[in-house]
């Protein structure tokens, strides 16, 4: 699905993406972890063109992307931080996207399932945080793409909105789509995974599931083995 | 870039500078039409006032302009849209909005005091023109410098200074070039020089259309000498769309460029 070459990226002289090779299968569940600027955001949004990669090639459904741009409408984005138009109503900022992007939606059954409609003509910089990412989360989900990419969607969440965010998660799955994942919340990834990548220091460090992690580090618990390839223990 | 441009223009339609810079045209056509019944004495003194303003609104808008709407344009950046289209529509979104205010607001008063009896109807049409092109300049100018630079600050500085430069600093640097070197013939110099400054262009433009020598200045009499008034004026609209449109050009070059 998702087929990445020799990706290199800085930012000045910091170097963030290193000659990065990744490839994604089509379906299931991906996360990307990675300490902190480990360049999860960067290859994320490399693969959506908002950061220009200084060499490399990214290629989704064996088409060339890089300085493409119809091919998003085959993915559905949840970025990091809720960043909206602060003087938009909730409901022009649905009828917005609506009306910039083509295709089927269901907003409708994410407002419902999230609570929002009290907030449906509440100013977007009047919302708490755990509200506008709700209505991120709404946004990026009320269109039916191929492949949906979510940077740390759990920021911010209740415990109930979380519960419906991994079904909303589980259901995408079943019907077929690609989702990559950015997230430091490691039960998360113990719930979702189906597969996890490693970054470390722009390079991939591991590809693979939870349970070859767990014998690659010889750590029975995820949380453990990811802190063992941090502390280096393994390198 | 058609639905870009509407949501940018509604959006500052809807915000509360542009109906004041609005009523401070309507208000100031008014005042400058009742103080002075001759419509002609009005356009001059308008002239001034376009010439300097429109390039200090533009500037500050463009720069606000894109720094208040940078979620905006990470939201648009991951939907299906040509990055040309976002920013190049942003832009004309801005332009067009200020150039309405310019031409709605002075355009009320002057029709009012009777402006198509007047034979200075002309000479107030190519008045807005001007603006309109130091607007859509300065817009520019302003928009380059926000998408450069991700510091507020720094940003808003700059354009600022920009906007300083070209409408005070330039003409001081060049008179003191005129004082100090009095001696050597200059006048292709001057005409040169003329070139790199839009403010400059456009105050030549419009004095050769009223053509009043007395207020050309220097600059002004070595351009109406070296290509007459008609072919001057010819020459001084060209110059003028290039501004316009190689900042455009920029702005389409460096939105492609850049990481967000």
């Amino acid at each position: 699905m998702i087929n990445i070459k020799n990706l290199y990226k800085r930012f000045g002289k910091l170097i963030v993406l290193d000659e990065l090779n990744l490839y994604f299968d089509k379906g299931g569940i991906h996360t990307i972890l990675g300490p902190n600027g480990s360049g999860k955001t960067t290859l994320i949004k490399s693969i959506l063109g908002m950061v220009i990669p200084n060499s490399g090639s990214i290629e989704i459904n064996s088409k060339q992307v890089i300085g493409e741009w119809s091919y998003r409408n085959e993915i559905s984005y949840l970025p990091q931080i809720a960043h909206f138009p602060q003087n938009l109503k909730v409901k022009e900022l649905f009828n917005m996207i609506k009306d910039l992007r083509k295709g089927a939606h269901n907003e409708d059954e994410l407002i419902a399932g999230f609570n929002l409609s009290p907030f449906l003509d509440k100013k977007l910089g009047h919302l708490s945080g755990g509200t506008s990412q709700k209505v991120n989360i709404a946004i990026t989900f009320m269109f039916d793409s191929p492949l949906i990419i979510l940077d740390e969607p759990t920021t911010g969440l209740d415990p109930v909105a979380l519960l419906h965010l991994k079904k909303l998660i589980f259901e995408e799955k079943q019907s077929g789509k690609t989702i990559l994942i950015s997230t430091h919340i490691m039960s998360f990834v113990e719930e979702i995974s189906d597969e996890i990548v490693f970054l470390l220091e722009g390079k991939i460090y591991f590809q693979g599931t939870i349970p070859e992690l767990k014998e690659k580090t010889s750590q029975e618990n995820l949380e453990k083995a990811i802190a063992s390839i941090l502390r280096g223990n393994n390198v | 870039m058609f639905k870009i441009l509407k949501y940018g223009f509604f959006d500052l339609m809807r915000s509360r500078w542009s109906y004041i810079y609005f009523l401070f045209y309507l208000i100031l056509g008014f005042i400058l039409l009742f103080l002075n019944q001759d419509v002609a004495k009005a356009v001059i003194t308008l002239l001034n006032i376009i010439v300097v303003l429109t390039p200090l609104i533009g500037t500050l808008f463009g720069v606000m302009y894109y720094y208040n709407s940078r979620e905006f344009i990470e939201l648009l950046l991951s939907q299906p849209i040509k990055r040309k289209n976002i920013f190049l529509g942003q832009y004309l979104g801005i332009s067009i909005s200020l150039s309405l205010s310019l031409v709605i607001g002075l355009g009320i008063p002057f029709l009012a005091y009777g402006l198509f009896r007047s034979t200075e109807i002309f000479n107030f049409i190519s008045l807005l023109f001007i603006g309109t092109i130091l607007t859509f300049t300065f817009v520019a100018m302003a928009y380059i410098l926000a998408l450069l630079f991700e510091d507020k600050i720094k940003g808003f500085g700059l354009a600022i200074i920009s906007w300083l430069f070209f409408a005070v600093i330039y003409d001081g640097i060049f008179l003191i070039l005129m004082l100090v070197f009095d001696d050597y013939p200059l006048d292709k110099f001057a005409l040169f020089a003329t070139i790199f400054n839009p403010i400059d262009l456009s105050r030549i433009l419009i004095l050769l259309k009223l053509d009043i020598s007395a207020l050309l200045g220097y600059t002004g009499a070595v351009f109406q000498n070296f290509f007459g008034t008609w072919f001057g004026m010819a020459v001084s609209i060209t110059l003028l769309l290039l501004w316009v449109l190689f900042p455009v050009l920029a702005i389409k070059y460096i939105s492609k460029q850049k990481d967000f």
